[in-house]
């Protein structure tokens, strides 16, 4: 079956130039979209939950009695939604990873320890992240003081009430446009293509440097992963949102 | 009834315990001197006009505001203590609110678990069975996985009322608890009220159901801006009124 596929686009390929799917008949042009496939798999599953425990957790400093954390938390917010996260991953890498130790595993060659990849789960989590704060701040606004102060009556500490009662009523609120977020966070990962991420787009453009009439047959590809990638993503969220709806409360998700 | 933790506290001493409590929000000085002393199994009511600052007196006994000058003392601990254990305060004094502020997301019985099981580390099953126990209590057996969107407002402040005595108080305190509710279901709040003060429940409430008041209470205290202008037991409050803006008051209202 497999091998009657790849006899089809090797024909095609001989038959129109223009439509030269090499990484499916090839098997080493496969493996590299595979590879790629995965990195950017990994990406963006490692940046979508690390920026969401930094909005959590910064959404919680926001709070804080200390006027120098919260003036911290709101100059992380200011540089990292400011600035393009392409000038971002540059800055990680290029200025950053100049001053990061590094290490040598074979005795001969010296590495940083960060990575590219590392610097591009850095840079992009702290990106989206900065947006995820915001975004968790309002769902918190919108959890009345009263509900609060009922949770502290009955003993509960700032931390519990947190956890137990403000975040859950939050997190439904703020669903809708953390999905927006993470939406945009799994197409940003694109971008590390510029720190030579090996990513999907990074190994399609590779190929089609290398065998130029590939070049339709590649981008025809990152449309189509791209697209499911994050079709899953927003089906998720979206069984997630109509999961989370209460009886009797708020209208979302219907 | 002694232990370390309120000094030498014993039954025959008031359980709560006002003197000269001063409190402002800016310049706005909302009570100016009050003093008095609510007994163990006593039932106490405030009334007065809107803005007298009844339910800024009532919040400070269990330290959701803090007070500017003056004491309040709750079985002998002084609640304006910075030391303060706040959750040793909030298991001896439950609270009650006029918006009920039940957690939205948690079911009835949810609701009246949740603190024992958080705050005190009890065992599940045995609050679970106090849980079941005090829904029927307060006659909302079969409402038990209700959400809080899904009941009424009456049948909302019987799981809010629940959901305190579940922390086993030996105070309530009920903070205008009928005022938001629809004239037919403020009844079935005040007799879940009348029962605990009959099983001997040291209860404050502020209030604006002056018949209610006067079957309940062993006492009476009508504030007006910010100062005990008189207090009484019922009969002679209501009825011997001598102060001339209680008169008014009374006037207007009975």
């Amino acid at each position: 079956m497999w091998d009657s596929i790849q006899d089809f686009f090797r024909d095609l390929a001989e038959r129109d130039a223009a439509w030269n799917f090499i990484y499916i008949y090839d098997n080493k042009e496969l493996e590299r979209v595979l590879d790629g496939m995965w990195v950017t798999l990994e990406l963006a599953v490692v940046c979508v939950v690390c920026s969401v425990v930094i909005g959590l957790v910064g959404a919680w400093l926001q709070g804080a009695r200390s006027r120098i954390v919260r003036s911290v938390v709101q100059g992380y917010i200011q540089f990292f939604r400011n600035t393009p996260p392409l000038v971002q991953l540059m800055f990680f890498y290029f200025a950053l990873g100049q001053f990061t130790p590094t290490f040598s595993p074979d005795g001969y060659l010296q590495q940083p320890i960060i990575s590219n990849i590392g610097w591009a789960i850095i840079s992009l989590s702290f990106f989206a992240g900065a947006f995820n704060v915001e975004i968790f701040r309002a769902g918190i606004e919108a959890v009345p003081q009263s509900t609060q102060e009922a949770a502290e009556s009955l003993g509960m500490s700032r931390f519990q009430a947190y956890v137990y009662v403000v975040l859950p009523l939050a997190f439904r609120v703020s669903l809708p446009s953390l999905n927006n977020n993470l939406v945009n966070l799994v197409k940003t990962t694109t971008q590390a293509l510029a720190i030579a991420v090996p990513e999907l787009l990074y190994q399609l453009v590779s190929i089609y440097n290398d065998y130029s009439t590939a070049q339709n047959a590649c981008m025809v590809l990152m449309f189509v992963v791209y697209i499911t990638l994050v079709g899953f993503l927003v089906f998720g969220m979206n069984r997630w949102e109509r999961r989370m709806v209460i009886p009797g409360y708020g209208g979302g998700g219907g | 009834m002694t232990d370390a933790a309120n000094g030498n506290w014993t039954p025959d001493r008031p359980i709560v315990s006002l003197n000269d409590v001063h409190k402002s929000f800016g310049d706005l000085e909302v009570l100016k001197g009050i003093s008095f002393d609510v007994m163990k199994g006593e039932v106490i009511c405030i009334i007065g006009p809107s803005g007298s600052g009844k339910s800024t007196l009532i919040r400070c006994v269990n330290a959701l505001n803090p007070i500017d000058s003056g004491s309040i003392t709750v079985e002998g601990q002084e609640v304006n203590d910075p030391k303060l254990n706040k959750l040793e305060l909030r298991k001896k004094v439950g609270m009650v609110f006029q918006q009920y502020n039940l957690f939205p997301h948690k079911t009835a019985l949810e609701n009246v678990m949740m603190a024992p099981v958080l705050v005190l580390k009890e065992d599940k099953g045995s609050v679970e069975a106090r849980a079941r126990a005090l829904i029927r209590k307060v006659r909302l057996d079969g409402k038990e996985d209700s959400f809080p969107g899904e009941l009424s407002g009456g049948q909302q402040q019987r799981v809010a009322i629940a959901r305190s005595l579940a922390m086993q108080p030996d105070v309530m305190l009920f903070d205008e608890v009928t005022a938001a509710l629809d004239p037919e279901t403020v009844k079935e709040v005040l007799v879940t009220i009348k029962d605990l003060a009959q099983e001997g429940m040291t209860c404050m409430l502020v209030t604006h159901e002056m018949g209610f008041a006067r079957e309940i209470a062993d006492h009476i205290y009508f504030t007006d801006r910010g100062v005990i202008v008189e207090h009484g037991p019922p009969a002679t409050f209501f009825d011997e009124a001598k102060d001339p803006r209680t008169q008014e008051f009374l006037g207007q209202i009975l």
